[in-house]
């Protein structure tokens, strides 16, 4: 931790020699790493506070997250249904939205592919598969669009839309999984009608993570390309940056917003059908882990980028594998992860602000 | 809307005497936050606030065994709270947004944390006022059980929508939300303001907090906000940043959350789920009704980032 | 020349991280070792461990453990029932040690611990409430759980005789066979007492929703209920609301009569020290693992709590007859004929099922008198 504490200074230094996209490469990944050194530092002094030994802490912090190939899948598996719900928030955002309705979409996404797992049972696996992402996604996406939808159309806030949506998702999902879509044999976990064995997509080879982390981290890519390298992406960021502006150059400002809720919708979705397909083989109220609502803070923190998305919900990952370490070995609450993510992401969120300011990290030209 | 809110009166008791236990916190967060945003920020960590106030205020309730210095210590908590996300927003280009979802975490981190001892003790909790004592109905006895924080939120909601409209503080708050280029240009000092917004939002959703953990339900553990301090923070855009319609959105809303249970006790016993959810999907399409695409939200302070 | 000059910072830098790396490796001497010399035992919790009801119960039995030489506890608590329990029983066993793990949610049997038991087929699990089946389930596995629904039928004995209004309530998260066998068994305590008792239960849909479970009891207490009992994570709120409006209240899990002084008549605990015990000692002592570990009062699985202030003597007599038949083992609470409360018949006249029936561990109906749907 003092080694990363140390990084900015040292390579700050020697920062003006380097050619301008190293620089703004270097302020994109040392501002960051710099708060999460000053919040390692403050999550000390709490911890010190409360009578525990914060170089302890540290260590188990790095033991549980990142120190051994164990560690590493642990965190990697925690991070990968992060991935996808954390692109429900980030690509709407780009069309100037603020969605937080990814939980809803995700349990609905993970019903939908429950259901037509089922119904498709004894079928090729590789194709109930495919029908269970599609119908996941397709459910998402029209849950998320339908946020979207009523911003458009009728002037609904989408923030507390897709919010409300959430919660009238989730008691949706209950509904169905504890009436019409039980499973009678399912006696006091109610879940619906488990799909095939076969049709499990199971975890990567050799590995104690499931398939979830490539679909998001692909999903990912498609999400960058589609962003960054499309004229759909370029659209989109027009008329995230003004609406005004992106209405009267012509663009189709209802079919962007609806898209981009539709596209994040879509990764939420596909996120449920990871939990149905990889973890619990049917939908049950397992489903609703607060996945969704962690994928907020990824995207925040990600600052609505793609790519950088994954290292922040493998982060957020991590910091979740080692705080089970610290409740077994230093008898910390449960809540130590949620006080340490707090930090974390108050700090980083706070130097936001240092962006453009160090002269280090500017352009020669500016 | 004071009209279908006004309706909820015709209902049955149960709804009535929900709608009174259960808006309290929501009114309270509402308030604070329709403080805030007046101020052109928003503070969606509000729910983070309720539960630190909830746990604070059980805390110091046990502690000096006086709920209302409880009280007061879960609104300063809820200050401190709001101060932070105040003083952090103030940076530049930082997401006001994205900040209340950090202070989301850490309020209810920090409130998990300490509040681990107070999960089994008992502390004194508020009196309640008997206001139906002339009725020979317990129901009605009970449904009018009111407490001094019910009571003191309606006051401030009045007292809110007066300084809105008629004193230089709330002027200036007004100012410094809709257009900060006029407030800084009459010079008034625009991030001091609002982060004394804040942090006197803060104050009041910390004082609502301490209503769930001091009357009503009235113990802390960790499950005891099921997000009413992001509901409440919803509520706020719902009432079109008007606090009186705040408080008829939290009645409305609490009411409508007694429905479920209320349906269930005379035994209409199927879909409970749908009934709980009832609360969302009569604000969802209240919403549906009332906004419109052609213009920006009635009310809406021009600097907000969620109505921009 | 300045990417070279870069290239060493960054590999200054790293070489830096590296060297912080290996002194993590080379593990200080203040570091909680792996517990090499201590049998590891492992416990995971669904909510918080001071909740006053499921998971306390468990915690509470965790502790005497601990108290056994040689063992060393480890625990966790609010974790999920998602993949989260998967890494958290590896990290108990691969990180810890562990050689016992109890994993105490129902929702961690299927598909987590049966997983995580083909993985590590070294270590014991033992579950609380599963329907661990000969054949189909791993070896190394096991399930526990204990026969509340006696103490339930207790709870409504007196609870029958508190009553004026002959109008009981029950407030219970979801309608699943472990909690419609305890209303049934509630509902048929209270009607051994005075026939024409009927039990309005109210499902809040999770298993912990302080303001609803609260809601539940006023809006109970306001049609005319005078007795409620529960069954929910915490049942803390519901206890101090029906103390608070004035009616009695029977516990459940854990002893709540310290929260409701006047109107606590009795309530259903857990006592999981028995089954913890022989699963720790059997473990130690290398014998099999007994797969299937059940039992009620008569065994000491569950306890009722001490009589509150209420229960009249005319209660105290009949209750404690009827517990003394428990203990002997030969009360049944389910016998022909029950009609459930649509009139269709459940159990058959002649029909008798012992305790250890596993139908009764599959109940999906509620008997005549509940108003209520599964």
């Amino acid at each position: 931790m003092e080694a990363v504490a140390a990084l900015p200074a040292n390579a700050g230094t020697r920062a003006p020699l380097a050619s301008d996209a190293v620089r703004r490469a270097a302020e994109g990944l040392l501002i960051p790493l710099g708060a999460l050194a000053v919040s390692m530092l403050l999550f000390g002094v709490f911890v010190l506070v409360l009578g525990k030994d914060p170089i302890a802490v540290y260590q188990l912090i790095w033991k549980g997250a990142f120190s051994t190939s164990f560690a590493w899948q642990n965190t990697l598996q925690r991070a990968a249904p992060l991935i996808l719900t954390a692109l429900c928030v980030a690509i709407p955002a780009r069309a100037g939205l603020i969605v937080i309705g990814a939980e809803g979409a995700l349990v609905l996404g993970g019903l939908a592919a429950a259901v037509s797992g089922h119904l498709l049972s004894g079928h090729a696996p590789l194709a109930v598969q495919l029908a269970m992402a599609l119908a996941a996604m397709t459910t998402g996406a029209a849950w998320i669009a339908l946020a979207g939808g009523l911003r458009h159309f009728r002037g609904v806030n989408e923030t507390i839309g897709s919010l409300l949506l959430t919660y009238i998702a989730i008691a949706l999902f209950n509904h169905f999984v504890e009436g019409p879509l039980r499973d009678p044999a399912s006696l006091n976990k109610p879940s619906t009608m488990p799909i095939d064995e076969a049709s499990m997509v199971g975890n990567l080879p050799g590995l104690d993570v499931h398939w979830g982390l490539v679909f998001g981290v692909v999903f990912c890519l498609a999400c960058h390309v589609l962003v960054r390298h499309t004229v759909a992406g370029f659209a989109l960021r027009v008329v995230g940056g003004n609406v005004r502006a992106a209405r009267l150059a012509g663009l189709p400002v209802g079919a962007l917003i609806l898209g981009s809720c539709a596209v994040g919708g879509a990764a939420a979705g596909l996120a449920g059908m990871v939990e149905v397909a990889a973890v619990h083989g049917s939908a049950n109220a397992s489903l609703i882990a607060g996945y969704g609502y962690a994928g907020i803070l990824v995207a925040f923190i990600a600052r609505h980028n793609p790519l950088a998305i994954v290292p922040v919900a493998i982060l957020v990952g991590g910091i979740n594998a080692s705080g089970s370490i610290l409740q077994r070995r230093l008898d910390l609450p449960d809540a130590t992860v949620l006080v340490l993510q707090g930090i974390a992401f108050m700090a980083i969120l706070a130097a936001e602000t240092l962006y453009g300011r160090a002269r280090l990290f500017q352009p020669r030209g500016a | 809307m004071e009209s279908e809110a006004l309706g909820w009166y015709g209902v049955p008791i149960a709804v009535l005497g929900g709608a009174i236990r259960v808006s309290t916190p929501f009114l309270f967060v509402s308030l604070g936050e329709c403080l805030t945003e007046r101020s052109g920020r928003i503070n969606l960590g509000l729910e983070g606030v309720l539960v630190m106030g909830a746990m604070s205020g059980y805390a110091v309730s046990f502690l000096t065994g006086n709920a209302w210095v409880g009280v007061l210590v879960a609104g300063l908590a809820g200050m401190a709270l709001g101060l932070l996300h105040g003083l952090v927003c103030s940076l530049a280009r930082v997401s006001d947004i994205a900040v209340g979802i950090g202070l989301m975490l850490l309020g209810t981190g920090l409130a998990f944390f300490l509040g681990k001892p107070y999960v089994q003790p008992k502390a004194p909790t508020l009196p309640a006022l008997h206001l139906g004592d002339w009725s020979a109905s317990p129901q009605i006895q009970a449904a009018l059980q009111i407490n001094v924080l019910f009571l003191a939120g309606i006051a401030l909601a009045i007292a809110m929508a007066w300084a809105f409209r008629a004193t230089r503080w709330g002027l200036i708050v007004r100012m410094v939300g809709d257009s900060a280029d006029a407030a800084r240009a009459m010079g008034y000092p625009v991030a001091a303001v609002r982060t004394l917004c804040t942090a006197a939002g803060g104050f009041l959703a910390g004082v609502g907090g301490s209503f769930l953990s001091l009357y009503y339900p009235g113990s802390w553990n960790e499950g005891l906000s099921s997000g009413q301090g992001l509901m409440a923070v919803a509520l706020v855009i719902f009432a079109r940043w008007r606090p009186l319609a705040c408080f008829w959105a939290a009645l409305l809303f609490g009411g409508a959350g007694a429905i479920g249970p209320a349906l269930q006790s005379v035994g209409v016993t199927g879909g409970y789920y749908l009934f709980n959810a009832a609360p969302y999907v009569l604000t969802l399409a209240i919403m549906i009704f009332t906004s419109s695409p052609n213009r920006t939200l009635a009310g809406a302070p021009g600097e907000l980032s969620v109505t921009r | 020349m300045s990417h070279d000059l870069h290239n060493r910072s960054r590999r200054t830098a790293l070489k830096t991280l590296a060297a912080g790396a290996a002194a993590t490796a080379a593990s200080p001497l203040w570091l909680p070792r792996a517990f090499a010399a201590d049998f590891v035992v492992g416990v995971i919790y669904v909510g918080p461990k001071d909740d006053y009801g499921y998971s306390q119960a468990q915690a509470q039995a965790a502790a005497a453990i601990k108290k056994m030489p040689g063992v060393k506890v480890i625990e966790q608590e609010k974790v999920a029932e998602t993949t989260d329990v998967q890494k958290v029983m590896a990290s108990m066993i691969e990180e810890d040690g562990a050689k016992l793990v109890f994993p105490t949610s129902f929702g961690y049997f299927d598909p987590h611990m049966l997983k995580m038991a083909e993985k590590y087929p070294q270590v014991r699990f033992a579950h609380c409430g599963g329907l661990w089946t000969e054949g189909k389930h791993p070896k190394n596995t096991a399930s526990y759980f204990g026969y509340i629904d006696e103490c339930q039928y207790l709870n409504g004995v007196c609870a029958g005789h508190a009553t004026k209004s002959k109008k009981l309530g029950f407030i219970a998260a979801k309608p699943i066979p472990q909690v419609l066998r305890n209303i049934n068994a509630f509902t048929l305590g209270a009607k051994s007492v005075k026939p024409d008792i009927t039990t309005q239960v109210i499902f809040t849909g999770d298993w912990l929703l302080p303001v609803k479970e609260a809601e539940a009891a006023n809006s109970l207490i306001d049609q005319g209920v005078d007795v409620i009992t529960m069954h929910v994570d915490s049942p803390k709120v519901v206890v101090e609301t029906c103390e608070r409006r004035g009616i009695h209240v029977c516990g459940y899990h854990a002893d709540q009569s310290a929260l409701a002084p006047k109107g606590y008549l009795t309530g259903a605990e857990w006592n999981w020290l028995t089954p913890y015990t022989t699963h720790v000692k059997d473990a130690m002592a290398g014998k099999p693992l007994n797969n299937f570990l059940r039992g009620g009062l008569k065994e000491g699985f569950v306890k009722p709590s001490p009589y509150g202030k209420a229960v009249s003597e005319g209660a105290r007599k009949q209750a404690d007859a009827i517990k003394a038949q428990m203990m002997k083992g030969d009360f049944a609470i389910f016998k022909g004929e029950l009609k459930d409360n649509t009139g269709k018949v459940v159990v058959p006249a002649g029909t008798v099922h012992k305790q250890t029936d596993v139908v009764l561990e599959q109940m999906n109906w509620l008997v005549a008198g509940v108003i209520g749907k599964v």
